[in-house]
């Protein structure tokens, strides 16, 4: 028992930790009904992605094609690094971790391997924090990070893309590499680094095939109107912005997910808080009473023996 | 008819706009118009801004929008894929309207930028969608 809390005092902040608790619950709510609505959009645009990606890989494959966005610079000199975070803190150590590891990112590729690095940045915390530490940023992107739709990840992409195809000497980058939160299970979401440009495109297993038809015997010969180069040509920048839409929406389920954990311990801690300050006051209370019985009874004898 | 129907799937990059059966599909490429049937051989062809139109395989029609992409064919598989893709039945003939005809106002003037063509470019197409379904 805190000596010296009255008991008015215990009973004020009882209620501000209740009203605490009602504050964080209700966001606990809120996250775990969005979360719903955020897997729901990475669900449905996974067809896109699975199409996207088997046309490209078998253009990129099939025909030897020396395409700008697949052409890997001999000696990387610049480099843009994108990191995704939120707009919002309270979603635990969300975006500590996702700054972390950039922070990793951005200090080998500027130590190991002499690069200089673009920062770009999706999401407020990461511009609060880059800004607060004076650092430059290229350019960033906010406002969409718990539901990003195809159109924010394409503004983001023809950014990028642009910075890629300018020469490195006009402040264009070699290389673009992204670190995101991946979103493994409403209970694991990790912070990933991958590179997004140049383009690797493989298959899951790391095999690069020549397209084969469903019984496997014989590739399958495509037509392509007008021709592949220009195809590809125009298929790589969506796959780019492709890869950045899936990297938004994993973050942005990501983000809700450790919200609606961090958010349901707080109410944890809000309600074990609540649940010691009401003994607490309930033990100042009855001091006061048993106080309040002894200076009576000890004023009645007083009277009585004087009389 | 004797070949298996064709499986179609429109997408979009957010989620599967249509997806069926369909005996019939006509899209236009960069190239021109273009109609696959059944057995059609494998193709992948770049598309402008412009309406799909689908016969079902119970022989209803279907009209989509695009805002360009791409169409790939392959063993009786037929997807369309486009960044933006909508049934014609969702889009608002009247808004389209409206908006491309202040942009026309604008063309007619010579102060229409590129990205206002473009988009002039999307509303034809787009009107051409939601005619089709309405009908």
């Amino acid at each position: 028992m805190i000596v010296g809390s009255s008991l008015r005092e215990l009973r004020q902040r009882r209620r501000s930790v209740t009203a605490t608790k009602k504050i964080t619950r209700a966001m606990e709510l809120i996250a775990s009904s969005r979360i719903v609505k955020a897997q729901a959009a990475a669900r449905a645009a996974m067809p896109y992605t699975l199409e996207l990606t088997k046309a490209v890989s078998m253009l990129a494959s099939a025909y030897d094609l020396d395409h700008p966005l697949l052409v890997e610079a001999e000696k990387p000199r610049r480099s843009a690094l994108l990191v995704i975070t939120s707009d919002r803190g309270l979603a635990g150590a969300y975006s500590a971790n996702v700054l972390k590891l950039g922070e990793q990112v951005r200090t080998y590729l500027e130590e190991e391997e002499g690069q200089e690095v673009d920062l770009f940045i999706t999401g407020q915390k990461g511009l609060a924090y880059h800004e607060f530490r004076g650092r430059e940023v290229a350019a960033s992107w906010t406002g969409f990070s718990e539901s990003p739709s195809a159109r924010d990840a394409k503004t983001v992409a023809d950014e990028l893309v642009k910075r890629f195809l300018t020469p490195t000497e006009e402040g264009g980058v070699d290389e673009i590499h992204i670190v995101s939160t991946r979103f493994e299970s409403m209970l694991k979401q990790t912070p990933r680094a991958t590179r997004l440009l140049p383009l690797v495109v493989v298959d899951d297993d790391g095999k690069q095939e020549a397209p084969a038809s469903a019984n496997g015997d014989e590739p399958l010969f495509y037509e392509f109107e007008p021709d592949a180069r220009t195809v590809l040509d125009a298929l790589l920048p969506l796959f780019v912005s492709n890869r950045i839409h899936t990297a938004l929406l994993q973050a942005g389920a990501s983000e809700l997910a450790s919200r609606q954990q961090a958010m349901k311990s707080a109410t944890d801690n809000a309600q074990q808080l609540i649940e010691q300050l009401t003994r607490q006051a309930n033990q100042a209370r009855q001091a006061e009473i048993t106080q309040e019985i002894t200076e009576i009874v000890g004023g009645a004898s007083a009277l009585s023996e004087s009389a | 008819m004797d070949r298996d129907p064709l499986k179609v799937q429109v997408v979009s990059a957010e989620k599967v706009v249509w997806s069926g059966e369909a005996v019939q599909l006509i899209a236009r490429t960069v190239e021109g118009d273009i109609g696959i049937l059944p057995g059609h051989e494998p193709l992948l062809a770049l598309l402008v801004p412009s309406r799909v139109e689908i016969v079902t395989a119970d022989g209803r029609q279907e009209a989509l929008f695009v805002d360009g992409g791409f169409i790939s064919v392959a063993e009786g598989r037929v997807s369309v894929l486009a960044q933006e893709a909508r049934m014609g039945q969702e889009i608002s003939a009247r808004d389209a309207q409206a908006e491309l005809d202040g942009l026309t106002l604008k063309h007619q003037n010579g102060e229409a930028t590129e990205e206002e063509q473009h988009r002039m470019h999307l509303l034809k197409a787009q009107l051409a969608a939601a005619e089709k379904a309405a009908r």
